[in-house]
């Protein structure tokens, strides 16, 4: 008999994969602190190209996981409650940027939004205006690779909620609306949130879509992992200090939003 | 006010076609075992599901109907509790009871001041700051009552409202809830399998079996004569089905009762199992109603052990755990069972 | 339309073979039946030279039937990058002198031998969405800045790999005549953007305009000549099949290799 606490003891079979998952995932970041010259890192952040990289990755990863929280939370509602034919089929499809190689998603927005694309022709035209090699290309692409995370997510959190809560509210005289706005929201929140963080920090990682939608302009479409790509062209030991401030940033923000929501949660 | 009501819903192999109607200030229950379509007519009542056919008549208007009317349940006046009181977690108590009248456009004042006032009704005054998982089992519910009566509803949906209660709380919530529908101006409908509740609460009964309704009438009368196995089983009763003949019920299961009233054709037996004595030989005197039998089981029951009998009438019998021990009976012992004729209801089919 | 861009092609590769530099005195004929040779070989090549060091690898392994020839084909960079952390490899052919030249100072590699040189020139999609040409009936090769128009959208390739280093030397050298909209992390990517049609223009190499075929249209311009692009390739100081990456780097600089990389558009070295 072990003499444990039955809630602290972790099983073995559990333990051994969980700290080898633990290893796999954080050893990489250790060789990257371990090998970081940090004389080089003052003079790196001081550098007005890591500045303005560093910025347009924050307010694009931002803009785009508003974008998909815009248009995300009403697709996942959509793929969770509505009795829609063909619903399986559209949660494949929207899932497609999952699976689809970066660079390729890329390619497949200039065909739509390109200049010479689909919609972004008829734009081009009827005003001048050309999407790709803009900042908001960088949140189009940015956007078209997380948006999913934040849909599954938010999809799971719909369909593990009580749709009876729903049920009480139309009882209540709140149409679909009222009852989505001040019941289903507010009790998926969590999973919102979740989804949401997921979202940001994958528009925050994205390299492929951007540099092949956006390209690559410092101050405009230049976000960090681009530059941490060119910067491995020529010297990687600048790669690895960018690296370890993409890091450290998107770190620090994770754990202060984290600490705010759980504090949230906790007086709910 | 009223509701009237007939709902045709198929659900995988059961049928479920149940006629209703509820005038104003009455309570229907509606009582049947798990399964047999209950909740599936509240939820059609409310506008949650809709029927394959059938109509939904409040006060006259159509509400639903095979035809061209299907008003979803935002825009019925109706108020419902629920089996497990489905407060919203994320709002506070009087913001739970408020949300009705938000939802239908009243000021937010006004809806606070309504919700305080329900609040103050149910006994949950000075509690309205709470959310509702700082409330207990009874008070949650409670409140989602005073939610659903906020607003005045003209029909009232009771979906298994006490049943997620212990043992203590539901009496004490029971008879708040009696209070409340006793001053309830428009139709209620209770939906339970607990006949204790549709005794206490309703002013009729109907009873739902496998999607149909196998019987109506008061409380009283379905307690006294009940038409199915499952409504005697549940009000205590042993229901034997025969024919009758004078003072003599031939029974379709073989074997006869003697009966004090007179009774023709096709009729109901009904027997209380504290009327049943329990002999080792066979008891001389009176009773008419004198059979050998078996015992199968055997349960203690509160005071009592129950004891279920075979042979040419299946009976059950109530005897007190004394005389249990005194007679010494084991599973599988022969015994004679006795019944005055004088406590043997009868009552046609 | 369709006529001017092969004339401008052509002018290019007309170009490039007369100005490169003289052929190499030590250039060998067909490679003896070296029965000797055995083995893999492993090549790590420019992702450029991809169609032609296939060719070159198939008449190899004819020429050398004991021979089985691997080859990494990805941008120098990543395979200098490769090279530097220990991957297996015997001979390394780079795009440009300052690959060849991190993993020299990383002693792996002595005596880098150049075997074909690029250049730049000017791709625009083949409806020249905004009709860019050279001007009429100048004399000798124009310049870039007579071909670009300030206004153009333009792709060039990041200063940190070796195609965008060149594409801002003629940039400086024209003037700079357009700005660059965007700084792609390779060639490939300049072309992708060209043949969508989603820029006016891109910097890219003359073998990238011969591989896309129809896909591109090109301009040779004056200022390509100053930013020749030097391609070299030296065996591994600890290659494991040093013989069979010595014959495979002769049969490069052949007369027979040297037709297959002009003909691919590398001008000879």
């Amino acid at each position: 008999m072990s003499r444990r606490r039955r809630d602290g003891g972790v099983p073995a079979p559990l333990l051994v994969p969980a700290l080898l998952a633990v290893a796999f995932l954080v050893l990489p970041l250790a060789g990257l602190v371990v090998r970081a010259p940090w004389s080089q890192i003052g003079p790196q952040l001081a550098s007005p190209g890591v500045g303005q990289a560093l910025r347009l990755s924050l307010v694009s990863a931002t803009l785009a996981t508003a974008v998909s929280l815009l248009l995300g939370v009403p697709l996942a509602w959509v793929l969770a409650r509505s009795t829609l034919r063909g619903r399986s089929v559209l949660r494949a499809l929207v899932t497609v940027p999952l699976v689809l190689p970066p660079v390729v998603g890329g390619v497949a927005l200039f065909l739509v939004l390109g200049r010479q694309g689909i919609v972004g022709r008829w734009l081009y035209e009827a005003t001048g205006f050309s999407l790709p090699f803009t900042t908001a290309a960088v949140v189009v692409a940015e956007t078209f690779v997380a948006m999913p995370f934040l849909v599954i997510s938010v999809e799971g959190a719909l369909r593990a909620a009580d749709a009876r809560f729903e049920d009480a509210a139309a009882t209540l005289g709140a149409d679909r609306w009222t009852t989505f706005r001040r019941v289903t929201l507010p009790l998926v929140a969590p999973g919102i949130a979740a989804g949401a963080v997921l979202c940001w920090a994958r528009a925050l990682g994205e390299f492929g879509a951007t540099i092949t939608f956006a390209g690559n302009f410092p101050g405009t479409t230049q976000t960090m992992p681009l530059a941490v790509y060119l910067a491995l062209q020529r010297d990687p030991e600048a790669a690895i200090v960018l690296s370890l401030v993409l890091l450290a940033v998107s770190l620090a923000t994770l754990l202060l939003l984290r600490g705010r929501w759980l504090g949230r949660t906790v007086s709910a | 006010m009223s509701l009237e009501a007939h709902v045709v819903v198929w659900r995988g192999a059961l049928e479920v076609d149940v006629e209703l109607s509820v005038a104003d200030g009455e309570v229907l229950a509606v009582l049947g075992p798990n399964g047999a379509g209950k909740s599936t007519v509240l939820r059609v009542l409310a506008g949650l599901l809709p029927p394959d056919g059938g109509r939904v008549v409040v006060d006259g208007d159509q509400v639903w109907n095979d035809a061209d009317v299907a008003l979803p349940p935002h825009r019925r006046a109706i108020g419902m509790v629920f089996q497990d009181h489905l407060l919203f977690p994320h709002l506070s108590v009087t913001e739970n009871v408020a949300f009705g009248p938000r939802s239908r456009g009243v000021s937010r004042a006004a809806a606070r001041a309504a919700a305080t006032a329900w609040l103050d009704r149910v006994g949950l005054a000075g509690l309205g700051d709470r959310r509702p998982g700082q409330l207990s089992g009874g008070q949650a519910q409670r409140a989602a009552l005073a939610r659903a009566l906020v607003g005045e509803p003209r029909v009232l949906l009771l979906d298994e409202p006490l049943s997620a209660l212990d043992a203590r709380t539901r009496l004490s919530v029971r008879a708040e809830l009696h209070r409340h529908l006793t001053d309830y101006a428009g139709s209620a409908v209770l939906v339970t399998h607990d006949p204790v509740d549709a005794m206490a609460l309703a002013t009729r009964v109907v009873v739902v079996e496998d999607g149909r309704v196998v019987q109506a009438g008061t409380p009283a009368e379905v307690a006294r004569r009940p038409r199915t196995d499952y409504v005697a089983r549940l009000v205590g009763l042993v229901l034997l089905a025969g024919t009758g003949a004078g003072t003599t019920v031939a029974l379709d299961g073989g074997g006869a009762v003697a009966v004090a009233d007179e009774a023709r054709g096709p009729v109901f037996v009904a027997v209380r199992p504290e009327s049943v004595s329990l002999y080792l030989s066979r008891p001389d005197g009176s009773p008419r109603n004198v059979w050998p039998l078996r015992l199968v089981t055997a349960t203690p029951h509160g005071s009592v052990v129950r004891c279920d009998l075979a042979g040419e009438v299946a009976l059950t019998a109530d005897v007190t755990a004394t005389s249990f021990a005194e007679l010494g009976l084991a599973p599988g012992a022969a015994v004679w069972a006795s019944v005055k004729a004088s406590e043997v209801a009868v009552y046609p089919r | 339309m369709t006529h001017r861009s092969l004339l401008a092609v052509a002018a290019a590769l007309a170009l490039t073979a007369c100005s490169g530099p003289p052929v190499d005195g030590a250039a060998a004929g067909p490679t003896p039946d070296g029965s000797d040779l055995s083995g893999t070989l492993t090549v790590f090549a420019a992702a450029s030279l991809t169609d032609v060091f296939t060719t070159l690898g198939e008449e190899f392994e004819r020429q050398h039937p004991q021979v089985d020839v691997q080859f990494s084909f990805a941008g120098s960079s990543a395979l200098a990058a490769q090279l530097t952390q220990g991957a297996p490899a015997d001979l390394f052919a780079a795009a440009d002198e300052a690959q060849m030249a991190r993993v020299q100072d990383a002693g792996l590699v002595e005596d880098p031998a150049e075997f074909a040189a690029n250049r730049l020139v000017l791709a625009v999609p083949p409806a020249n969405p905004a009709g860019l040409r050279p001007p009429e009936g100048g004399a000798g090769v124009p310049s870039l800045a007579d071909i670009l128009t300030s206004d153009v959208t333009l792709a060039v390739c990041a200063e940190e790999v070796p195609c965008g280093a060149a594409a801002a030397e003629v940039l400086a050298a024209a003037g700079s005549p357009a700005t660059p909209d965007t700084y792609e992390e390779d060639v490939r990517a300049v072309l992708t953007k060209v043949e969508l049609g989603e820029v006016d223009a891109g910097l890219v190499y003359v073998s990238d305009v011969v591989a896309a075929g129809d896909g591109v249209v090109a301009f040779a311009f004056r200022e390509g000549e100053q930013a020749v692009n030097r391609y070299e390739a030296a065996v591994l100081t600890d290659a494991p099949n040093p013989a069979a990456a010595r014959a495979f780097s002769e049969l490069v600089r052949s007369d027979a290799g040297q037709a297959a990389l002009g003909a691919a558009g590398f001008p000879p070295s």
